[in-house]
């Protein structure tokens, strides 16, 4: 007895200490530090260069920090940078993405977030299969689709206008955004939906009262895919916009790939951070709850 | 008068058959528990009763009127769910009223049906809060209240106690019985808990394969089980089933009078004294006995026991109220529910006693004898 009381005396007891400095931490560390430096690496580049007056991005030093320091390269770039024949910056475009991007978010997530919960929660003969149909839509490549695409837009005489790039927005973005809405509203339990038909609730009843209050993460996840697929979107843009209307992306590659005068790289970078500030700040705002719903949305089901 | 009428009613999920030609009569204020194993179809029933699955054929009446074709809200139901489905955005205030601003009732009498249902309830208090701060047993009363503000003469519940632990589960038993006392409305109770369905019931549906086995009050179910199924299904520890076949005294000339039959094995005659037959036996069938383990009887009552055996005790369990015996004769298992204050050891040989009268008798389909 009085043995084991020795032993309890010296033994380990308590929680296991943890080494903070071990071979393992090192290399782990090392490694994140070394990766998070490469990827960083173009962005400081970028602001850097933007930074800069022309004769001192001549110099070459692309890491050495701006010695003059001067915003004119972000005023010419949204104000007066020439995009082909017209020389009015990117606003014209920053104003064309917005125009795009919030009928093409706002519809493909209403009509989505209905179909989910009609699939997940109404099955009527046959919804597998429209399902089925719909996911399936979102493997065929863009290519097949692009030229009878345009004869449609033309015969709804909707080719080179707004309204025609957002119906194809909210046309490709319908087979993901049902998937996660579906996937969701099936994690919502079938018994809710059922005490809600029992209390008298009807389809949009039942939708506007019971299932949207508790669908709001997924419902930002969706604004987050929509937002940024739709403002980095070049195709599409290209394509059904019109020339009158191309989206800040388009502008972003005639300034950037103009072939005439003197290249302007510091134009160039702050342009292009410009374009891509939209989803550098969604991604930076909303990091976590885009995870946490994307985990959300697509393991269950 | 009957509450609740299902006649022929049968389901299929594609090819499989989940209720076949079911028939079930509730009565006025009755309390009806559905009872099955998991797949049984019972959960299936009530769903149909509340008309939230269609059904293949067949009808359903309640309160005299045919409701098979009807939306749940038009049929005169309230239903509780095993997962409580409380709306987790809305307190439960909101919650208790939903179906009745749903139904476009005046506000006042919204409020009066609220208030009165959280008063038989105990859940007063807790009108402002969300179900998220609710406990167990809490949400399900809530839950329940959300029926009763429906002023229904039919309520359905769908393992409503499953979720909760023991304890809580023997409180809100006894409350919900209370309640049913004190309402006097019809309730129709689905479980897979048979102390649940037995200490809750009026009457007790076995169901299996899609089909009530037997529908009897929780003395009948118990003591006169049907068929093999619904005797095997029903009690904690089981009966105990022993295989033989059966005999006419007369001719086997160990008793003289010309009605003793005895049930046979190698090793062992019972003598069925005082047994009620159903059917009329037939020398020489097949049959099993079952012996509920609290009917053997051990120490004095032997005695005075129509049938006197020996077995050997090989597992003592006390189960704190009582003790189960695991013993052996002639290499059949055979549990004996005792008192616990026996001594009983591993290994003892035992003297026990049974009276054949509280036994059943099955023949080989399973029907009782």
């Amino acid at each position: 007895m009085a043995d084991t009381t020795a032993m309890a005396m010296q033994g380990p007891s308590g929680p296991k200490p943890k080494r903070a400095i071990s071979a393992r931490n090192i290399v782990l560390y090392g490694f994140l530090i070394v990766a998070a430096l490469y990827w960083l690496l173009p962005l400081y580049v970028m602001i850097v260069t933007s930074l800069k007056g022309l004769p001192e991005v001549r110099m070459g030093n692309i890491f050495s920090p701006p010695m003059e320091l001067t915003f004119e390269p972000w005023v010419k770039a949204w104000d007066s940078a020439c995009t082909g024949l017209y020389c009015e910056g990117l606003k014209v475009g920053f104003w064309n993405s917005v125009q795009i991007l919030i009928p093409s978010t706002i519809i493909s997530i209403v009509i989505a977030s209905v179909n989910g919960y009609a699939l997940s929660f109404w099955r009527f003969k046959g919804s597998e299969i429209f399902f089925t149909i719909l996911l399936f839509g979102a493997f065929i490549p863009y290519q097949v689709m692009l030229y009878p695409l345009v004869i449609i837009l033309r015969e709804l005489h909707l080719f080179s206008s707004l309204s025609g790039v957002v119906l194809i927005h909210t046309i490709f973005g319908m087979p993901i955004l049902t998937l996660l809405f579906r996937n969701y509203f099936a994690g919502v339990p079938d018994e809710l939906f059922k005490a809600a038909r029992v209390d008298g609730a009807g389809f949009w009843r039942i939708f506007f009262q019971i299932m949207l209050p508790m669908s709001l993460p997924i419902f930002v996840v969706a604004i987050i895919l929509q937002v940024t697929g739709i403002w980095n979107d070049f195709l599409f843009g290209i394509i059904y916009a019109g020339t009158t209307n191309f989206p800040m992306t388009v502008q972003l590659n005639n300034i950037v790939n103009s072939t005439q005068g003197v290249k302007e790289y510091n134009v160039n970078m702050a342009a292009t951070l410009l374009t891509g500030a939209l989803p550098l700040i969604v991604y930076f705002v909303s990091g976590k709850l885009f995870v946490r719903g994307i985990a959300a949305g697509a393991v269950k089901g | 008068m009957s509450s609740v009428t299902i006649s022929d009613l049968s389901l299929s999920f594609g090819p499989v058959k989940v209720l076949k030609d079911l028939n079930l009569e509730v009565n006025e204020g009755e309390f009806v528990v559905l009872l099955g194993p998991s797949g049984c179809g019972k959960s299936t029933l009530l769903n149909c009763i509340a008309g939230l699955l269609d059904v293949s054929a067949g009808q359903i009446f309640i309160d005299g009127k045919n409701v098979t074709w009807d939306e749940p809200k038009d049929r005169g139901i309230g239903m509780v769910f095993q997962s409580y489905a409380l709306y987790p955005q809305m307190s439960v205030e909101k919650n208790l009223s939903f179906g009745l601003r749903v139904a476009g009732l005046p506000k006042h009498e919204v409020h009066e049906r609220v208030s009165r249902a959280a008063e038989i309830l105990q859940i007063q208090s807790l009108l402002k809060r969300k179900p998220a701060a609710l406990s167990g047993g809490q949400r399900q009363r809530v839950a329940i209240g959300r029926a009763l503000v429906r002023d229904v003469n039919v309520f359905l519940f769908d393992e409503p106690l499953s979720n909760l632990d023991a304890k809580l589960r023997t409180d809100l038993r006894v409350e919900l019985k209370r309640l049913h006392q004190r309402l006097g409305n019809t309730m129709i109770y689905v479980t897979h808990d048979q102390i649940e369905a037995l200490t809750l019931a009026d009457r007790i549906a076995i169901m299996k394969d899609g089909l009530i086995q037997q529908l009897d009050t929780p003395h009948g179910v118990y003591n006169n089980p049907t068929n093999r199924f619904v005797a095997g299904f029903i009690g904690s520890p089981g009966m105990n089933f022993l295989n033989g076949t059966l005999e006419n005294g007369l001719e086997n000339g160990s008793n003289n009078e010309k009605d003793q039959w005895n049930f046979a094995t190698p090793d062992l005659r019972i003598p069925l004294n005082g047994y009620a037959f159903k059917q009329a036996p037939v020398a020489g069938q097949p049959v099993e006995i079952g012996i509920r383990p609290e009917n053997i009887v051990l120490g004095e009552a032997v005695a005075s026991a129509a049938v006197q055996l020996t077995v050997d005790t090989e597992i003592v369990e006390p189960m704190g109220a009582d003790t189960v015996l695991w013993t052996n004769i002639a290499g059949n298992n055979l549990t004996i529910r005792t008192d616990s204050e026996s001594d009983v050891k591993p290994g003892d040989k035992l003297s026990v006693g049974i009276n054949p009268s509280r036994a059943s008798l099955f023949a080989q389909n399973g029907d009782r004898l």
